[in-house]
């Protein structure tokens, strides 16, 4: 039976993971590599590595990092942030990646994904949504959860479906860095919208937020940060965790 | 000077991954990404990996002028199909209703969406994505060294149906059985990505570089027609 996925995430900026609160008050958490190796023997199923350095002259750490990681860790990584033209995509296949996400440039340029995915498979693309709840509905952000779409969250999750996105990555800005779980009303909406997988992201404070954003929420992947990071629980554990809670899990 | 092995590069995969996997197991070989049909069939053995879709794939095939050193590489020494390096072998896939190369008799379909609800009634996601069991439908020297249920990494929409159940040398459930993997006498074709997979990906690879399926024919007298 398919397993529901763990992913560890680790926020990247000039060549360290760190890890804010609400995208902001950023905190050490140690070099990329050496964590990416822990969390693989521990277990992961994935990586996701998410590049928030700023400034365009660092943006190639990026891809020394990867090739790192990817000549002795051997399970799918996915790369985002400042993913702009087809070409950028190119360069972090090329380095080692193996799915990248793509958040502001799909809301700039929906065609960019359209073609990304014709060019190297859907298998291949992930498109990141950040939400926040506005009224009765939610609506997609950008740039880190500071610029207002007007998207519907919904509406969007399915026409990159139709793009060709081969996986959803779903943050609820709301949640994200607070500790207090999934938006999981959010995730199930979004889960019984599509037929592609949903990984559920913002929130994760406990063992029990993985095991609800699976079982309430309906998410095929959960992903999370700082539980991990900081030590407070174990790759293997949660999954363990999740097996004791009947989550279909890898071991 | 032969290599030792080749890794097809038809364009439509990011082959990185797979080199420095093979690498990883087999430290003291040569192995070269290419579409020199002359580098391919003067390997010693042959990695067809793929991605994308099925008509893309042909068409690139097909314009590198690889089919027919493919097709003799298949017969002719230990050939490794993984994801659409599987899928092509066969005869047609509907996935953009295409031809195939049509070395193993058989079709390619996707994954029904009518069938996609597990036991529990829910909506079983495609692409399907993650770490599932593989079984082992019958010994085969590529599976030494892995634990029957195994867990590999996949993610793909369509899946193969081969004429003859003579050539499964493994399956999967999503959520009805699929076959996974296929072997005849020097092809071993798998759908999951065993350079994704992990300790276990690895060991097959492993298996892989070491292979000698002349060798193998009496160790699978027991176990029929997969290993023949």
């Amino acid at each position: 039976m398919l397993a529901k996925r763990i992913i560890p995430c680790l926020d990247v900026t000039n060549g360290r993971v760190v890890k804010g609160t609400n995208f902001v008050e950023l905190k050490d958490a140690g070099d990329p590599v050496e964590i990416a190796r822990r969390y693989n023997e521990e277990g992961a199923d994935e990586l996701t590595f998410l590049d928030i350095t700023a400034s365009s002259d660092n943006r190639d750490l990026i891809l020394h990092i990867i090739e790192a990681v990817a000549s002795e860790v051997f399970i799918p990584l996915t790369v985002g942030g400042g993913v702009r033209v087809v070409a950028d995509i190119q360069r972090l296949l090329n380095a080692g990646a193996d799915k990248v996400s793509i958040n502001t440039s799909a809301v700039n340029n929906p065609q960019l994904v359209k073609d990304a995915a014709d060019r190297y498979g859907n298998q291949c693309i992930v498109v990141a949504i950040d939400s926040k709840r506005v009224g009765d509905h939610w609506e997609v952000f950008t740039h880190g959860g500071r610029t207002a779409t007007g998207l519907d969250a919904i509406e969007w999750a399915r026409k990159m479906e139709k793009f060709g996105a081969g996986e959803l990555l779903l943050t609820s800005m709301d949640r994200d860095g607070t500790k207090s779980g999934f938006d999981l009303e959010l995730t199930r909406a979004i889960s019984d919208a599509v037929d592609i997988p949903i990984i559920a992201s913002g929130g994760v404070g406990n063992l029990q937020h993985l095991v609800d954003g699976v079982k309430e929420g309906r998410a095929d992947a959960v992903l999370a940060a700082s539980i991990f990071h900081f030590g407070e629980h174990g790759i293997e554990e949660a999954k363990r965790f999740m097996k004791q809670q009947g989550i279909e899990v890898r071991l | 000077m032969s290599v030792d092995i080749a890794v097809i590069d038809y364009g439509m995969a990011n082959l990185r991954s797979v080199v420095k996997a093979i690498e990883h197991v087999a430290p003291a070989l040569s192995v070269v990404v290419t579409s020199d049909p002359v580098v391919i069939a003067e390997a010693s053995r042959v990695v067809f990996p793929g991605q994308g879709a099925a008509p893309d794939c042909m068409r690139e095939i097909d314009a590198r002028g690889l089919r027919q050193v493919i097709i003799d590489a298949a017969h002719s020494k230990p050939f490794l199909g993984i994801c659409m390096g599987l899928q092509v072998l066969f005869e047609h896939s509907e996935e953009g209703d295409v031809d195939c190369l049509g070395i193993l008799p058989g079709t390619v379909q996707r994954f029904p969406h009518e069938a996609m609800v597990d036991s529990a009634g829910d909506k079983l996601k495609v692409p399907h994505m993650g770490w599932n069991n593989v079984h082992q439908a019958a010994p085969h020297p590529m599976w030494v060294g892995i634990e029957e249920g195994a867990r590999f990494y996949f993610v793909h929409s369509y899946f193969v149906q081969p004429t003859s159940p003579d050539v499964i040398a493994g399956f999967s459930h999503y959520p009805f059985p699929f076959t996974c993997a296929v072997a005849t006498e020097n092809i071993f074709a798998v759908q999951f990505h065993p350079e994704k997979s992990g300790n276990d990906g690895l060991t097959l690879l492993g298996n892989f570089v070491t292979w000698n399926p002349g060798e193998t024919e009496s160790a699978c007298d027991m176990t029929g027609a997969a290993c023949a």
